[in-house]
């Protein structure tokens, strides 16, 4: 070994904690940065199927089909050599600023979910989570609520009536279904006595009975809540009413073309896939295959492969399984985009002030109960 | 050993990261596309219907209101996740303060439900 890569070695030893991090970092941006044009594609396929069409399975790359997947390429490079024209009617400032605050804070909110329980590399152990703060999962809530700002001002700032009162019906929206959002989950931090994600993880890994001790088993109704406002904060149908295809052409998107119209897109599948895998870490167990706890897997895998490499096969696995289970929750979120007609506004601010609210009210008191009772004679 | 950093830091990094990506993309759509700017393409878009007046105008005073409630509750469900991490402690004390914090805050929620403030139609 010549002078300079045991320059490289050592330093790699002396600062293994920040290589990790950023490391870390780099894999979460990426996997956010790959769902929107997966998803787009996924979206539109489905799409067809639903609507007995044959939907996009023709851009291959080098004549291979693969069933359209280069589709989102060709549309991401059509995206960015389109004319990036801006309105001379818009508030210049929070016009260009608007669309880049969901993309960042999309691509900031994943770094809150542990992708993997930790690995071992010569010696160091390293957790999997980008972000690891003792505020747990109130990170990525915070960042997800920020996303608000990116659709108010792009609203407000397009000045356009479209776009004005889809910014507002969508800033409405956001906040008004934050509560429930927040209510849904407190249960599951008394009960696993925790905000850190990873700890909650483990504690899913036990099992009671035949059924795997899950966040879903322990308090269905925060989950059915949970679930119902993570399409209202994602604006997705149906709650797209800040989109609104046929009254309000595309709500705030309207003064919006090119890549700055596709940026609004990254924040929104980023943040569908944030909160879809915040559900799967805090209701069905996260990374962990369901009856395999993660230190019995590295068990399992220590005598095929030795001690360090069997737990990166695990965290591999980890990952696999964790985005298995959030693919559930993305294909449920096209699955109702296609099958159910949009909420009028009155009947969407009801649903969230006058159901949703008390439900999870209600829901919080009694579990809290229920479990002092269990817990506490 | 333990491989450990700032837990903060990653989130400033983050940021940085994302801040490149998100304004890159927008500058290289900028650099890239081409420009040919026309007078209907910069004007306001209404569905090719000619604009009637402005954007900034009154707005309903329902979306005031939703905003002050929801800063309301917000506040309670952030004192709320104080009391649940701290529910093995605080034991049976706990659950009588906050069902008293809470009784209080659905007194007011009653009085808003009953006076029509979440009321759009």
């Amino acid at each position: 070994m010549d002078a300079s890569t045991s320059a490289v070695v050592q330093f790699l030893n002396n600062n293994i904690g920040l290589v990790a991090g950023i490391g870390k970092i780099a894999i979460a941006l990426v996997i956010a940065l790959q769902v929107a044009p997966i998803m787009v594609w996924v979206e539109r396929r489905q799409a067809a199927f639903i609507q007995r069409r044959i939907g996009p399975n023709r851009v291959g790359i080098f004549g291979f089909k693969l069933f359209g997947l280069g589709q989102p390429l060709a549309d991401t490079i059509k995206l960015l050599f389109k004319e990036d024209f801006v309105p001379k009617h818009v508030n210049k400032f929070f016009y260009i600023l608007a669309p880049i605050i969901p993309a960042v804070m999309g691509l900031v909110a994943i770094q809150g979910i542990p992708l993997g329980k930790e690995i071992v590399v010569a010696g160091h152990t390293i957790g999997l989570q980008p972000v690891n703060l003792n505020a747990g999962f109130l990170f990525l809530f915070a960042m997800s609520a920020l996303g608000v700002y990116g659709v108010a001002l792009a609203g407000w700032s397009s000045n356009n009536k479209y776009a004005l009162l889809g910014g507002l019906r969508a800033s409405a929206q956001m906040i008004s279904y934050e509560l429930a959002m927040g209510l849904a989950l407190l249960p599951m931090v008394f009960i696993y006595g925790t905000l850190d994600l990873q700890t909650m993880i483990a504690a899913q890994s036990e099992t009671f009975g035949i059924l795997p001790k899950w966040g879903i088993f322990l308090s269905p109704v925060s989950f059915v809540i949970f679930v119902v406002t993570m399409f209202a904060e994602t604006n997705r149908l149906p709650f797209d009413l800040a989109e609104g295809e046929a009254e309000l052409v595309a709500g705030f998107l309207v003064e919006y073309g090119s890549m700055r119209w596709s940026l609004f897109f990254l924040g929104e599948y980023a943040m569908m896939f944030t909160l879809s895998a915040l559900t799967t870490c805090v209701f069905l167990g996260g990374y962990e295959i369901p009856w395999l706890p993660h230190a019995e897997l590295v068990a399992l895998l220590t005598p095929v492969f030795t001690a360090e490499p069997a737990t990166w096969v695990a965290a591999l696995i980890g990952l696999g399984v964790l985005i298995a289970k959030v693919a559930i929750f993305m294909f449920l979120f096209v699955q109702v985009r296609f099958t159910l007609p949009r909420f009028r506004y009155d009947q969407l601010m009801r649903v969230g002030w006058v159901y949703m609210l008390p439900v999870a009210l209600g829901n919080l008191v009694l579990m809290a109960v229920i479990v002092a009772l269990l817990r506490l004679t | 050993m333990t491989a450990s950093i700032n837990p903060y830091l990653p989130i400033l990094v983050a940021f940085a990261l994302g801040l490149l990506i998100a304004g890159g993309a927008t500058f290289a759509s900028f650099l890239l596309g081409p420009k040919k700017p026309n007078a209907a393409k910069l004007d306001v878009y209404e569905c090719g219907v000619t604009p009637v007046g402005t954007a900034r105008q009154r707005l309903s005073v329902k979306f005031y209101l939703t905003a002050i409630l929801f800063i309301l509750f917000d506040i309670e469900t952030i004192f709320l996740y104080l009391w649940a991490v701290l529910f093995g402690e605080l034991k049976w004390f706990g659950i009588i303060e906050v069902g008293l914090f809470v009784g209080t805050l659905v007194v007011g929620y009653v009085y808003i439900l009953r006076r029509g403030a979440l009321n759009w139609d």
